[in-house]
């Protein structure tokens, strides 16, 4: 039997409305779009420099810029077609200029020659019988099983027998990043030298509206499990745990049953959590789970645990099997628009094609915010690229609120996930006293907007911290 | 595809305010919701119109701080009953004549200040709450007098809701014990309608003579059929507001209890009579209605239990040694003192807090 540990005690949680519109949306793949701009930074760490020309030839999935910093992953080409300029631009997600590779497609979409693994054939066996409509015949149902238990066999006896080395590095030409919105370079986490007890494979999205990280451990549940495996294999932790909250059923089943045929149960466990904001963060996920406090400034690693998101399981999963580079993503696209759903877009897909397929909507009055509601930023541009980081363009109508004074209710103390005082910061940044915001630990805060959530008085609280935190970066500098 | 217009059209102002002066305007300017001027993309087929642009959280729960006073204020509903039943007609004229002061000044001196008046009905609850401290047969204008330097002095002049440190409505209860003292301590039996009003002794004064059990006067300090302030009296009613507020998660049940527990251990260790030093004076009322109020003290758990294991410690100590009967009004006002301070010093440790680094900071 699966381990199935059910928890749910959250004690600073919110129970935020979930409005997952689009949960029961299947993916749909967009058509490749005729012209991309590459930033060229889309991960956590060093920026890369473009390795190719202007007037240079390129294929779908070719590198075209890397940097030889540590912290740093590959960018590939998402079309296939001309380089016609490079240039620099506004990375909106990060607020700072950076360089950028402008290449217009050739409506072909060659790829690269991509390197041919001795999983590719169990991988396109095992797509067969996952992707298949379920059979009602039991003993075609039987057969499944047997196949795709001898399939898991095959495949998880490949994966042993791959060396870590190998393994790091085709991660990290595949330009893997952290997917959940961090984007930290996966092969910098699985090179780690700490020695690591535990491996979480965040399937929590606590955000209303987003359903992508749903929409991928139903659709490509078994790349998922074995893209953990991989990561599982590269760590080698005691445990694993697949972490999902509780309104996502279906997927807490589908997970118990593939751990059974991959004959896993030994090494994978299903928590099931309860569904509170903010979970699916890294801090109190790991305190929920195994009730360890990360330390401040400290990883995860530093206490023994490595949690990587579902979509990058899968994304890892791609590039060892197949060394698939990460050029698509799933993006939901949702809010009050009259079709939501979830897409398979290639990286650098402008936002307007997106919101295209989604039937009319009104743009006066709309925000354009890119993750979820609590913690998503705005765009101001609908031809803003989808990067790395994104998995939501969440349309809005919103009406304007009114900042009243505080009342020191205290509502965003008793709320606060990483025990801090948010009134303070918004009292002292609003005086531009910003030093004294160091006492009360504004380094700590993970801007997950809770207080702002629940604040009477609508003050924007995470804008002041937001204002103070790049203010006292700048006062180190 | 991205130029120089997009990058200046108020994009960063969400995140890269690093001048001082420009946030502030930014901030309430985003809060608003300005529209950004796009007018680059005027041209392009998909922004036509322009698009809104502000800080996460996208999404708020609602729970607005007019909505927070006026369920506050319903919770009064239950002293008011008492203060009305009790002592008639007199005490709702100090009710309304009080209630009905505090906004109007309120709403003068915001004229005055050229501020916006927000009817939130913070000033409704500091009058009602003054009116309900009070004795039934203070003379009106009194009331007025005492209302009106609530919100003007007490509140009004600190900066308005939010800023002032002391609880405006037992600084105008101090302030008028301070003025007029006779009129603040003369104390009538509860009525009813028609008979002539008897002058009694509250039960904390020394010349408190009760006759009969004591167990009929424990009841009548529980149903409130005792002389003193006109909403304080009954602690049936004043339990049920509390129990109100708590289920509506209005205030936090810690501060009341922590109290009222403190002054029931001081009794017990200086051998007084624990359920009448309870159930006595203003210890009830002032610690379900005053001790919560959320500006006038600190915010954090702890620092909500050193507030009011104070509040009981002062409260005791006023009672035993002090001139005056009753020091539940004093003592809160005194740990609203203390507030910003208790507050600067107690702060919660922050998620997954480690002391040594803290130490390696300070040292370099």
């Amino acid at each position: 039997m699966v381990k199935m540990i059910k928890k749910g005690f959250f004690s600073k949680g919110l129970k935020l409305p979930e409005n997952k519109i689009s949960a029961f949306m299947p993916i749909r793949k967009l058509p490749v779009p005729g012209k991309v701009l590459i930033l060229l930074q889309q991960h956590f760490g060093e920026s890369c420099t473009s390795i190719v020309k202007k007037g240079d030839k390129v294929k779908t999935g070719q590198i075209i810029a890397d940097s030889d910093k540590l912290f740093s992953a590959p960018l590939h080409s998402t079309i296939s077609g001309t380089v016609t300029n490079i240039t620099k631009t506004l990375n909106p997600f990060a607020n700072n200029i950076v360089n950028a590779v402008e290449i217009s497609g050739d409506g072909d979409d060659s790829w690269v020659e991509l390197e041919s693994t001795a999983m590719e054939e169990i991988s396109v066996n095992l797509n067969k019988i996952y992707s298949g409509k379920p059979d009602d015949d039991p003993k075609a149902v039987k057969d499944n099983l047997q196949d795709s238990q001898s399939l898991w066999n095959k495949l998880i006896k490949v994966i042993d027998e791959t060396s870590k080395e190998e393994i790091i590095k085709k991660i990290r030409n595949a330009g893997v990043v952290g997917l959940g919105g961090a984007t930290f370079p996966t092969h910098v986490k699985l090179a780690t030298k700490k020695d690591i007890d535990t491996l979480i494979i965040n399937g929590c999205e606590c955000e209303p509206f987003i359903t992508s990280d749903h929409r991928i451990m139903l659709e490509y549940g078994w790349q998922v499990l074995a893209g953990a495996y991989i990561i599982f294999k590269v760590l080698s932790p005691k445990t694993a745990y697949i972490a999902i909250e509780d309104n996502k059923e279906d997927a807490i089943k589908l997970f118990e049953k593939l751990i059974m045929e991959a004959g896993l149960e030994e090494k994978f466990g299903i928590f099931s959590l309860k569904s509170r904001y903010p979970m699916g963060a890294e801090k109190t996920l790991i305190k929920n789970i195994l009730g360890k406090k990360v330390p401040v400034g400290g990883l995860p690693m530093d206490i023994g645990v490595v949690v990587n998101n579902v979509g990058t399981a899968k994304a890892v999963y791609d590039s060892v099997s197949a060394g698939k580079p990460l050029i698509e993503k799933l993006v939901t696209v949702t809010g009050d628009i009259e079709k939501s759903g979830n897409f398979l877009v290639r990286i650098e897909t402008p936002i307007s094609d997106l919101t295209a397929c989604c039937g009319k909507f009104n743009i006066g009055k709309m925000k354009v915010i890119i993750g979820g509601p609590m913690m998503g930023n705005v765009v101001t541009d609908l031809n803003f690229p989808v990067t790395k980081a994104i998995n939501c363009v969440l349309l809005k109508q919103t009406k304007g609120m009114q900042e009243n004074n505080c009342i020191r209710c205290g509502r965003c103390v008793n709320i606060c996930p990483m025990n801090l005082m948010p009134l303070m910061y918004a009292a002292y940044a609003k005086n531009g006293k910003y030093e004294v915001l160091r006492e009360y630990y504004i380094s700590s805060c993970i801007e997950c907007g809770s207080c702002a959530y629940v604040c009477p008085s609508a003050i924007p609280i995470v804008a002041y911290i937001k204002t103070a935190k790049s203010v006292l970066t700048g006062y180190e500098k | 595809m991205k130029n120089k217009e997009t990058e200046n059209n108020g994009f960063d102002n969400i995140n890269n305010n690093s001048a001082n002066n420009s946030f502030k305007n930014n901030v309430v300017e985003n809060n608003v919701e300005n529209k950004s001027v796009n007018k680059s993309n005027k041209n392009r087929s998909n922004n036509e119109e322009e698009l809104l642009i502000s800080h996460p959280p996208h999404i708020w729960n609602g729970f607005s701080t007019s909505k927070l006073m006026y369920i506050f204020l319903a919770s009064l509903i239950f002293p008011v009953a008492s203060a009305i039943y009790f002592f008639g007609l007199r005490a709702f004229w100090v009710i309304i004549a009080s209630t009905a002061t505090a906004p109007l000044i309120e709403f003068i001196i915001k004229k005055a200040r050229k501020k916006k008046f927000i009817m939130d009905g913070s000033a409704l609850i500091t009058g009602l709450l003054l009116a309900l401290t009070l004795p039934p047969r203070i003379p009106i204008w009194m009331v007025v007098v005492g209302s009106a330097f609530s919100i003007a002095i007490a509140k009004e002049a600190f900066g308005g809701i939010g800023y002032n440190i002391f609880n405006p409505a037992l600084a105008g209860r101090a302030f008028l014990a301070i003025c007029f003292p006779v009129e603040m301590t003369r104390w009538y039996l509860p009525q009813n309608f028609g008979t002539d009003a008897v002058t009694s002794a509250t039960p904390l004064s020394d010349s408190f003579v009760y006759e009969g059990s004591k167990i009929a006067l424990y009841k009548n300090m529980f149903f409130g059929n005792i002389g003193g302030s006109i909403g304080e009296t009954s602690a049936l009613l004043i339990a049920a507001a509390f129990i109100f507020l708590i289920i509506l998660r209005i205030i936090d049940w810690k501060v009341p209890l922590i109290f009222i527990a403190t002054i029931a251990i001081f009794s017990l260790i200086w051998g007084e009579d624990v359920l009448f030093q309870v159930l006595a004076g203003g210890l009830m009322f002032g610690a379900v209605f005053m001790a919560t109020d959320y500006v006038t003290t600190p915010v954090t758990n702890l620092g909500r239990a050193i507030f009011a294991v104070g509040c009981g410690l002062i409260t005791f100590v006023i009672r035993k040694f002090g001139a005056m009967p009753e020091g539940v009004c004093f003592s809160i006002l005194i740990m609203n003192g203390f507030t910003p301070l208790i507050d600067r010093y107690v702060k919660p440790k922050p998620f997954g807090f480690v002391r040594e680094k803290i130490k390696v900071k300070t040292k370099s």
